[in-house]
């Protein structure tokens, strides 16, 4: 080993707790980057995989009844590539051993025994003999929630007839990788099934021999979307169509996309923060290095070293800080990654999952990372090049201190000489001032921006749980019914409260502005499903105008008082101009609210209902159950209660995860850059500190010097880092927000001081650490060795 | 008469400050020749360790030529400089300057790694006498013992020019006149041009030829006719 290198690695030995304190905010930039890009690659290419080998279709559209004919037709459509028509419906599954009732989704196996579109993957068992009427696939997920072994046995209310259903082998599907019952707002495989079963046997049980309802097609890549999506919608209009829509619609699809953007926006906007702030210690850190090296170098170059040896010397310097804090990163990251992808293992439903995070995001980080070190390293190392060795060797010339402008104000506040050394010496090195400042202050920053999430979680929870939607249970039908089930369901045991809904699927359009949704009507004050204003008012829908959640209405562009086109996509399929009434707040979904009579009135016909929301006497929820599992025309049953634990529950979990990170984090920058801004200013000023002890000065006043400058610079940094973390939240919530849903900016005192107690009392450990080296300073020593 | 090895031609050094020009050097003419040992003399900011540095690459005239040799070191690029420094050269300092975090042997070798022909670095201590403290660190050291490592370093490359610049200026005179002793052995064994920069007038008695500094210019050059051992000398 040369002896250059013995120096680095000696050199690299005695900086250790600095190089640390950088190594772990680049560990960080690493660990986050690996795992947010590692695993958007991941999904993305697993996604794609999926969908291509199991011919995920790209438009789906849903019809009343529809010839099997009419699929020829379809075929002819230009740029259609693949056609699929299936029979598909609902049923209440009463499952032995479980008292709730539980829902599933059927859907039919084409009578070939082949699929040609959204091709199950069986998983266990064989798919059912095509003549048989009593044998099912049913999805994964669902099987193993319930402990399903192939051969067991449940029942499914089909269409008012009860029968018992066979489980000859489990499937995973490209259509339900994240999937949500009727209702739902998380996965629930335990009470909501997919099921597969033969074409004959569906179309029996629902009445749809030489009919389907439900069509999915594949495009050739060169196919117009929105032209396909129209005209299918021409075809199916005459059969009921309901409504067309293409991938982005399509839920399974949604949420994983939405899952993707995020990870991707996260490995986009964070990494880069740390990665700056790791530049910039290095930065400050080998700057100090080759100062106090200055004789050294000027040494090595009179001995005949080149430029670009000392140059190398001192970037690989950089470089050994930047190979530990990768190397910590690539663990940590890997280790973050596969918690989260067994987090998504119980979320989404893949066949196969790319879990591992590929070799390019630990290379790119790897690059990224020796990147940043050496542009934070390159200044310094080029001044030091650029040191004439007989320069080098004769002592610096002394820091310049100017007197300014700034400097009379301190001097008429007769401040103490110790307080005018911090204060000169902050102005001595702006930048560095400046740049210390805004590191800890992005310390802050990223704490207000992680933990504004628990309280707009608490907003939406409240609105949409406690404010909104108050009812126990929702039951959902297969068809419309008549106003009068109201009253059938007032019957059933426990139900105290019932008030009936209906869901309008429609296209509203202003200008060339139009979004696809499903229109809530309701009667006057309802109880249980109510719609709140943004000043948290419940509100109705006047006869003959439509309430738009503010999302909606910025999206088409329109305010209360303007006109929208509405193209009911169901029942006439009329287009109506109806008056924007108002806009309401609204976190999950887009929604859009009209009275139940105002619409009855524009179709000309009695009010019909699809949804019933009640609240259940407590006591008597199995009776309730048991008579639901034999109730005629029911797709649905959502439970409010559970569902709003295990969606509190999530959300807690994940609140708590989210803040313990993002403590370390901040923790780790505010130490990063308090840590070596301490010790610099230590190795600067030792001998001026060391003057000053022996001129009788006393441990404390002398620390006060020390921690002074940065604790200063801490506190200046709290009002930036509230600012910047407020616009990084501001940018969170923009980004998250989705049609899905929407997340409300809500920043409150708690917030900042949180922040601010975190990064304080880190700064303030960090630089008591450097005090305890102040302590044991060797007076004489440090008078006696020269600068 | 012995090879030139330095040449110099109207030498002059300008250091400008902005408000003041200070001349270092103002016009040295000078020749220094193979296997010589001669002490440059003369009170602080006289220009005698600007010259050094200018005669060892380190330092660019403002006017004026200085060759080595045959190859005039005013014409070379800083590459050159840094080549001609690492092949001909051995420098000593005052203060040592020592790596502190290498140990003697590996202080020494720093310059073996970069030179054509070195010697062992442990020969270049045993030449200075520090053979039994090779591993020692320079905390470890005294003064004395870390201006042998700093000798030992400048020439284990064997170089063909050995420049000092107060070699003993930070020792007393028993561990000053260690040093000098090493400095002469060299000079006797492998007939190194020696310039050896001192205040210290008691050593222009061991030196070939001795050159006073004044206010930038050579004032005075005499040879020595009997040179004295470094253990007569006394200070």
């Amino acid at each position: 080993m040369q002896a250059l290198d013995r120096k680095l690695l000696r050199d690299f030995r005695r900086l250790w707790a600095q190089a640390l304190a950088i190594a772990l905010v680049l560990a960080c930039g690493v660990a986050i980057f690996i795992t947010s890009f590692g695993m958007y690659r991941a999904l993305e290419e697993t996604r794609i995989a999926y969908y291509e080998r199991n011919r995920f279709a790209d438009v789906f559209s849903d019809a009343r009844r529809a010839p099997l004919s009419l699929a020829r037709e379809i075929e002819t459509i230009e740029g259609v590539w693949a056609v699929e028509t299936r029979v598909s419906g609902a049923a209440i599954l009463d499952i032995p051993g479980r008292s709730k009732s539980a829902v599933g989704r059927i859907l039919s196996i084409p009578s070939s025994g082949r699929f040609s579109l959204n091709v199950p993957l069986l998983r266990s068992g064989h798919v059912p003999d095509p003549e048989t009427t009593d044998q099912v696939l049913v999805n994964e997920p669902f099987a193993q929630a319930n402990g399903f072994q192939i051969g067991d046995v449940f029942a499914a209310n089909l269409n008012g007839q009860k029968r018992q259903l066979t489980i000859t082998g489990t499937v995973l599907s490209p259509e339900f990788i994240y999937t949500i019952g009727p209702g739902g707002l998380m996965p629930d495989n335990e009470g909501y099934g997919i099921i597969w079963m033969p074409e004959d046997a569906v179309a029996a049980a629902f009445d749809m021999t030489g009919a389907f309802n439900h069509v999915s097609l594949k495009l050739r890549a060169d196919a117009r979307t929105e032209t396909v999506i129209s005209s299918l919608d021409n075809l199916l209009e005459p059969y009921g169509g309901l409504d067309t829509y293409d991938r982005s619609q399509q839920q399974s699809d949604a949420f994983i996309d939405a899952e993707i953007k995020q990870l991707r926006s996260t490995s986009i906007i964070l990494p880069p923060v740390f990665f700056g702030i790791t530049a910039f210690l290095v930065n400050m850190v080998i700057g100090r290095i080759i100062a106090l090296e200055r004789s050294e170098i000027g040494l090595l170059k009179a001995i005949g070293y080149s430029n670009f040896d000392i140059c190398l010397h001192y970037l690989l310097l950089a470089g050994l800080i930047a190979v530990v804090g990768i190397v910590i990163g690539w663990g940590v990251g890997s280790w973050l990654s596969q918690s989260l992808a067994r987090l998504y293992a119980d979320f989404f439903n893949f066949p196969f999952l790319i879990y591992r995070v590929s070799y390019d995001a630990y290379i790119i980080s790897g690059i990224i990372g020796v990147t940043t070190a050496a542009v934070g390293a390159i200044r310094s190392v080029l001044n030091a090049a650029r040191l004439a060795p007989a320069v080098a060797m004769s002592p610096p010339a002394p820091p310049k201190y100017k007197r300014n402008t700034l400097d009379h104000a301190l001097l008429a506040l007769r401040l103490s000489q110790p307080t005018m050394m911090i204060f000169r010496n902050l102005m001595r090195w702006p930048v560095r001032s400046a740049l210390t400042t805004l590191g800890l202050s992005l310390a802050v920053s990223i704490l207000v921006a992680a933990t504004f999430f628990d309280d707009s979680l608490d907003t939406i929870v409240d609105t949409a749980f406690y404010q909104s939607n108050r009812q126990d249970a929702v039951l959902t039908f297969t068809d419309e019914m008549h106003e009068s089930v109201l009253e059938d369901v007032r019957r059933l045991p426990g139900v105290l409260q019932a008030e009936s809904k209906q869901y309008y699927p429609a296209t509203l359009r202003n200008g060339h502005l139009s979004k696809r949704i499903a229109i809530e009507s309701s009667r006057p004050n309802p109880d249980l499903s109510r719609v709140i204003d943004s000043d948290g008012r419940v509100v109705h829908p006047p006869a003959n105008g439509i309430m738009l959640s503010d999302r909606l209405a910025s999206e088409l562009n329109v305010r209360a008082g303007d006109t929208i086109a509405v193209d009911f996509l169901s029942g006439r399929r009329e287009s109506h101009e109806i008056m924007v009434a108002g806009t309401v707040t609204q976190y999950l979904g887009l929604g859009a609210y009209m009275d139940m009579d105002g619409l009855s009135a524009l179709f000309r016909q009695k009010p019909r209902v699809g949804i019933v929301n009640v609240t259940l006497d407590g006591n008597q929820t199995d009776n309730f159950h048991a008579a639901l599992k034999e109730a005629p025309n029911l797709a649905g049953t959502t439970m409010m209660t559970e569902t709003r634990q295990s969606f509190l529950d999530t959300i807690r979990q994940n609140v708590i995860i989210m803040t313990t990170i993002y403590v370390i984090v901040a923790t780790l920058i505010t130490v990063g850059v308090a840590y070596n801004g301490a010790r610099i200013q230590l190795s600067e000023r030792a001998r001026e500190l060391a003057s000053l002890r022996i001129l009788g000065f006393t441990r404390g006043e002398v620390s006060y010097i020390l921690m002074g400058e940065t604790m200063i610079l801490a506190l200046l940094a709290q009002p930036l880092g509230w600012l910047i973390g407020v616009e990084i939240a501001r940018l969170m919530t923009n980004g998250f927000t989705s049609d899905l849903y929407t997340i409300p900016l809500i920043l409150k005192p708690a917030t900042f001081s949180f922040a601010s107690l975190v990064v304080l009392t880190a700064a303030l450990a960090a630089t008591l650490v450097v005090r305890r080296r102040l302590d044991r300073l060797n007076l004489v020593a440090v008078m006696k060795t020269r600068e | 008469m012995p090879d030139l090895i330095f040449r110099t031609e109207g030498v002059t050094k300008v250091y400008d400050t902005g408000e003041v020009k200070v001349y270092a050097l103002a016009g040295v003419d000078l020749k220094l020749f193979a296997g010589e040992f001669t002490v440059l003399l003369g009170a602080s900011g006289s220009g005698k360790s600007t010259l050094l540095n200018i005669l060892g690459g380190l330092d660019h005239v403002t006017e004026g030529r200085v060759w080595f040799k045959e190859l005039e070191l005013t014409q070379l690029n800083d590459r050159g400089l840094t080549r001609f420094r690492r092949d001909h050269v051995g420098f000593v300092f005052q203060f040592y300057n020592l790596v502190p975090s290498l140990t003697a042997r590996e202080n020494v070798q720093l310059v073996t790694d970069v030179s054509p022909d070195p010697m062992a670095p442990e020969e270049a201590l045993e030449l200075v006498g520090l053979g039994h403290r090779m591993d020692h660190f320079p905390a470890e050291m005294s003064g004395g013992e870390q201006q042998r490592v700093a000798i030992a370093r400048a020439i284990a490359k064997r170089p063909e020019v050995l420049l000092c610049d107060e070699p003993t200026g930070a020792l007393d005179s028993k561990t000053g006149i260690q040093v000098l002793e090493a400095l002469k052995n060299i000079n006797d064994r492998f007939g190194t041009t020696t310039v050896v920069i001192t205040h210290n007038a008691a050593i222009q008695k061991m030196a070939h030829r001795v050159i006073h500094f004044q206010d930038g210019r050579i004032s005075n050059v005499y040879t020595n006719d009997q040179r004295l051992q470094p253990s007569e000398i006394v200070w």
